[in-house]
């Protein structure tokens, strides 16, 4: 038997490498970070450098008749001005079709579709320049319902597709159930911005052998680099990528923004090319989560045991595809909660529309369903007389069981568990920091009235129908100063969740070598696929797991020996004795292994039944929120936050922690705040000003419970944190404010005048 | 673009006698936005960080004189007993930050609708001081706007300062946003009890193409209120000066939110303010 | 035009400032000091704070020109050598940093209000970050980190 048969018990159980799985150990960039050193990508400086700039389209659809870039490049420190005449290859990009021009030719499709770009000596020349260049419109009528588009004789977004981008539907049992308790609703979401900090940005250097260097923000590196060196009409190896520094993502950072610009700039100029959006440019230059209606139908028996679902999910892609079909199948199989439900009629739909183009963030579709199906839940509860725990457990799916797509729920499945967690928790305190309008001085206690609210919500963890999905990993032992080292080198992208911490502790643990240096990431290695879908942990971890092991085979190989294992910084026989030290191995050479990695493979879904192994691991959240509501002035602040989630093995708790805590604040974000409001295809309000996001006077402390049981197939048990807390906290607000005010909200984020004067 | 630093307050007005262009900045708060934004590229940017003196506040002849540069956060630790009402604005300004930044005379002078300092200098009857190298003037708060970030100030004048007297009465301010701080008021509300004369100050902020009074509204509560017994507020007037509040209002729908709110939580901010400062008089 | 002060500690000189530049544009493309955050260029979300002339202000708000000839305090000036500051300490045991984008704008923040309040309540301390946006931690871990560094500061 192979040592690496046995590797990963020996692993965990033998070494005693502090920083290993388990514990929390200080980020390795974090002393960068609180001293201002550490370099995102807009911190970015190359001699001889100039600065990009783009000049977008003002109108959401309009025919392109004219580009005269003349009086742009007149004006003094300009180097180039670039169309989409000057893109030497694919004039179009996409992550799932190819439909996204690099620069605007035809036809402009939504507000902020790049037009033109420039490079000048200072970003404000740069900005002015662009702002000199004429371009001919002839403005069209945008089509910006998503109702009308889905229609089979709309008008195209597209005139060389339909508007419906994809169509996922599901069947499960009779479509024709009936109910003894029957309950429905109509329930939108808004369209929320993923609002990183760090705006899009980057440095583009062009090379002697004719290709570029870039150095960006992004959350993967190899699907850019064939999206950029496809349309710079370059070979890949000719397009390298090094992540820079990320300051934050959360999906948006999936698609392409100033990528292929800063190329086409650095190799035209041959100068070094930064790029930096501003805010307002950051709200145009990124996709966003789709805004969806949905309709739900829950039939159930005098109980509440649920005995049909039927639902319409539509979503709003906006002008390109970006990944809606992903998201869209993401809403369709997760749309119906984690409850068992014997008959369902799903049918989730995503089209074209002039409106923003809209892709990843944080929860991918189960977001928008779980605040339709929760809402449900709730109503469902009222209608039978029960609590909305109860209403949950009841129907709450358990291990063994089935998904509507059929997908057995593997491993422990603990929806009640999570539940009764919550629920468990004593009370929100009774007196409040603050009260509804916090320092505005709305209110003494006038109008306050408290409501609690529950929510919780399915998530898959990975890529998933039947794609090929991997991870790359580079591990490598030696001797630096005299001392065992290890360097973990893969192309994942560090966003700021924490997976530089997490790779160095999987090394650790699996080597016992306290010494980890994680490299930088760039495309010298291969891919690591995306830093999303809670997968990073997952898929590099366990390439990085498995390349250790590789690793630790080729060093005990050395020895020659029956039945040994590396233990701390020693070799030991099957007896137990020591018979070589880690530094006496590894005086002969380094030892390195490269491992691409794969999760067990999924497959697609049946394109009528929406029948199918399609993911690879799901994940669960539960939340209580506890809220004040100022009911005259229409004002809410959240009390208190109660959550539970499953992480099957926190492999770093405080980073875990940090996960919960941060998902939270987003779902309360789009509960009570975050809108990108978009009005004839124009948004309104793209600005920290009127884009609100929560400030920490918004945020109320949380409490966590964090389990750990196990999950079947995953490297050390762990499930993706990342996203379930951004779903369930959605619907637990929303169904607190309800229990406050008595107000069927059927829409987010809540505004005031939902609750005053615009009641339904 | 120019930079002119003044370093006296004769050689800023002088420069914006030749200069009418030229816009004055101080906290920046609003001024570099428009320029991070892109949104204005002035000839000349005015500093008048080094004008000495701008930044400080007086007592003048009975009243308080509030110099155009003194930040919202020395407001609030230096004029909380005098000024109340508009130390309470100056704390729903931004964050501290923005309030380490911000003046009551780039408020003004921006003249936006929405601005935290201009509904308590309603309240508390307040007269702008401006100068120019023709000379100086004071106009009241309540005459000074004139439409959507627009004044009365010609193209040559500063703000020096604002006049008003102290307080002599209890007085609120209340403003509605979405979010718990730092937040751009959807609506506010200043009050002012002035018990000599019997009299009440409104100032409406967010809800009119500039800050505004209520007069009906003032008129209404000075004629109700038990001036003389002191009596507890009676409910009934409380609800009927949120009315008239929010009757003066002129509102707009916009992305922070709706003409009809609007109307609707000047009328409880209204109410609620006035409860407050009644009890607060009578102890 | 060319602006002088002093920025932690040392006379600093940037030439060829455009007129309507900002301070934060200066400081980190000008003088080597890309520390401080650019993340709204408005004044919402703080990553940009550092001292001017001892208080706290959002450095996109304030033009270069008005820093001439003031004293300027960023991220950069509060840890010596090595030695990282009882609050930029705090941070990193508290696992108040995710991204960090939002972090020395807040690490700023935070010495000022420890300064002035050495040992805030929970509600000082969100009132007094209220300017200082975070997109990653939900600001729990931030609020750890703050009552750290004021235990260890005591």
């Amino acid at each position: 038997m192979s040592v690496l048969d046995e590797g990963g018990a020996i692993a965990a159980a033998d070494v005693d490498a502090a920083g290993g799985v388990g514990e929390s150990p200080p980020r390795p960039d974090g002393r960068l970070k609180v001293t201002g050193e550490f370099a995102f990508s807009s911190d970015l400086w190359a001699d001889d450098m100039v600065w990009g700039a783009t000049l977008r389209s003002p109108h959401p659809r309009a025919r392109l008749v004219s580009v005269d870039v003349g009086p742009a490049l007149a004006v003094p420190g300009v180097l180039a001005v670039l169309t989409h005449e000057d893109v030497p290859g694919s004039r179009r990009y996409g992550l799932e079709h190819v439909d996204q021009p690099v620069l605007a030719f035809d036809e402009v499709r939504y507000q902020g579709e790049p037009v033109a770009v420039v490079a000048a000596d200072h970003p404000e020349v740069a900005a002015r320049a662009a702002s000199l260049i004429r371009v001919g419109y002839e403005v069209l009528p945008p089509l910006v319902d998503p109702e009308a588009a889905v229609l089979p004789d709309s008008a195209r977004v597209h005139a060389d597709r339909p508007n419906l981008l994809r169509h996922v539907p599901i069947r499960k049992g009779d479509p024709e159930a009936a109910a003894e308790v029957v309950v429905s609703g109509v329930y939108d979401v808004g369209m929320q911005d993923q609002a990183f900090l760090g705006p899009e940005s980057g440095l583009a250097i062009p090379a002697e052998d004719g290709g570029v260097d870039l150095y960006v923000a992004t959350q993967w590196l190899h699907v850019d680099q064939l999206q950029v060196s496809a349309s710079l009409g370059l070979p890949p190896e000719k397009v390298r990528f090094t992540l820079a520094g990320v300051g934050g993502a959360f999906g948006g950072r999936e698609d392409l923004s100033m990528q292929i610009h800063a190329c086409l700039l650095a190799l035209r100029t041959g100068r070094p090319v930064k790029m930096v959006y501003g805010r307002e440019e950051s709200f145009f230059g990124h996709v966003h989560r789709h805004p969806a209606r949905m309709w739900y139908e829950h039939g159930a028996d005098k109980n509440g045991r649920l005995v049909y679902v039927k639902a319409r999910i539509l979503l709003d892609g906006g002008a390109y595809a970006s990944s809606s079909g992903a998201v869209a199948t993401n809403a369709a199989t997760l749309g119906i909660g984690p409850y068992n439900v014997p008959n369902v009629v799903m049918d989730s739909k995503v089209v074209y529309t002039n409106n923003p183009p809209c892709g990843a963030m944080r929860g991918f579709g189960a977001v928008q369903a779980c605040f339709g199906y929760e809402s449900q839940m709730d109503k469902l509860a009222e209608a039978v007389g029960i609590g909305p725990v109860e209403i949950r457990v009841r129907n709450a799916m358990e291990e063994g069981d089935r998904m509507p797509t059929g997908q057995v729920v593997e491993g422990p499945t603990p929806v009640a568990e999570l539940l009764r967690l919550v629920e468990g928790k004593s009370p929100a305190p009774a007196k409040p920091d603050f009260l509804p309008g916090g320092t505005a001085n709305t209110t003494r206690g006038e109008g306050v009235v408290r409501g609690v609210g529950y929510g919780i919500g399915i998530k898959n963890v990975g890529f998933s129908g039947g794609l090929d999905d991997f991870s790359t990993a580079r591990v490598r032992l030696e001797l630096i100063g005299g001392r065992p080292s290890v360097l973990v080198r893969t192309a994942a992208a560090e966003v700021g969740q924490g997976l530089v911490t997490v790779l160095a502790q999987i090394a650790r643990t699996e080597l016992g070598v306290a010494q980890v240096t994680i490299a930088p990431a760039d495309t010298g290695i291969g891919s690591a696929g995306s830093t999303s879908a809670s997968r990073q942990t997952y898929m590099t971890g366990g390439a990085t797991k498995a390349a250790c092991e590789a690793v630790r085979e080729k060093l005990l190989a050395r020895l020659d020996g029956p039945g040994l294992r590396l233990v701390g910084e020693r070799v030991l026989d099957a007896g137990g004795e020591a018979v070589a030290s880690l530094v006496e191995l590894l005086a002969d050479g380094a030892v390195e292994a490269t491992v691409e990695w794969r999760h067990r493979p999924t497959s697609p879904l049946d394109p009528e039944t929406g029948q199918g192994d399609a993911h690879v691991q799901y994940a669960f959240a539960a939340h209580r929120a506890t809220v004040d509501v100022d009911v005259e002035l229409g004002l809410v602040r959240v009390v208190e936050i109660v959550t539970a989630q499953d992480v099957g093995k926190a492999i770093n708790p405080k980073a875990v922690e940090g996960q919960i805590h941060g998902g939270t604040a987003q779902g309360l974000g789009l509960a009570l705040l975050e809108e990108i409001q978009v009005r004839d295809g124009l948004v309104r309000n793209p600005s920290f000003t009127d884009y609100l996001l929560p400030t920490i006077m918004d945020m109320p402390p949380m409490r966590l419970d964090v389990l750990e049981l196990a999950a079947p197939h995953s490297p050390y048990g762990l499930r993706g944190v990342g996203e379930p807390p951004n779903i369930s906290s959605v619907p637990a607000i929303v169904a607190a404010i309800r229990a406050a005010t008595g107000i069927a909200l059927t829409r987010v984020p809540v505004r005031p005048e939902h609750l005053t004067v615009e009641r339904p | 673009m120019q930079f002119l630093s003044p370093a006296t307050w004769a050689e800023a007005l002088a420069v914006k006698a030749d200069l009418p262009d030229a816009t004055p900045i101080a906290g920046g708060t609003d001024v570099m936005v428009e320029l991070n934004f892109r949104r204005h590229r002035p000839p000349a940017l005015l500093d008048l960080t080094r004008v000495p003196g701008l930044a400080s506040w007086s007592l003048e002849g009975g009243r308080i004189r509030v110099g155009a540069g003194l930040p919202y956060s020395r407001i609030m630790d230096e004029l909380g007993g005098r000024l109340p009402g508009l130390a309470m604005a100056s704390r729903t300004v931004g964050s501290p930050q923005i309030r380490n930044r911000g003046t009551l005379g780039g408020n003004l002078g921006s003249a936006s609708p929405a601005g935290d300092g201009h509904p308590p200098l309603l309240a508390g009857g307040a007269e702008v001081e401006l100068a120019s190298v023709r000379g100086v003037r004071t106009v009241p708060v309540a005459e000074f706007f004139t439409g959507p970030k627009r004044s009365v100030m010609a193209v040559d004048e500063l703000i020096a300062a604002v006049l008003v007297a102290p307080a002599e009465g209890p007085e609120q301010f209340a403003k509605v946003g979405t979010r718990n701080a730092m937040v751009i008021a959807v609506g506010s509300f200043a009050l002012a009890l002035h018990p000599s004369r019997q009299a009440v100050g409104t100032g409406v902020g967010s809800a009119g193409p500039t800050p505004l009074r209520a007069p009906e509204a003032e008129e209404f509560a000075a004629a109700h209120l038990p001036w003389e017994s002191r009596a507890a507020l009676d409910p009934e007037t409380a609800r009927r000066f949120g009315e008239l509040v929010s009757a003066a209002a002129s509102p707009i729908d916009d992305v922070r939110g709706s003409a009809a709110y609007r109307r609707h939580a000047l009328a409880v901010l209204a109410r609620r303010t006035l409860t407050w400062a009644w009890s607060e008089l009578c102890g | 035009m060319r602006v002088r002060c002093k920025v932690n500690g040392a006379d600093r000189t940037a030439d060829d400032v455009w007129e309507g530049e900002s301070l934060l544009y200066m400081l980190r493309e000008r003088l080597g000091l890309p520390g401080s955050k650019n993340a709204c260029e408005q004044g919402e979300c703080g990553s940009c704070t550092v001292y001017l002339d001892g208080t706290p202000v959002c450095s996109c708000l304030v033009a270069a020109g008005q820093a001439a000839g003031r004293e300027v305090v960023t991220v950069e000036g509060l840890s010596s050598g090595d030695g990282l500051s009882a609050v930029q300490e705090a941070f990193l045991q508290a696992g108040a940093v995710q991204c960090g984008f939002c972090t020395p704008g807040l690490v700023v923040a935070v010495h000022d209000l420890l300064e002035r309040s050495p040992e805030p309540s929970d509600p000082q301390i969100r009132e007094a970050l209220a300017g200082n946006l975070c997109r990653c931690t939900g600001y729990e871990k931030i609020m750890e980190a703050v009552r750290l560094a004021a235990r260890g500061e005591r």
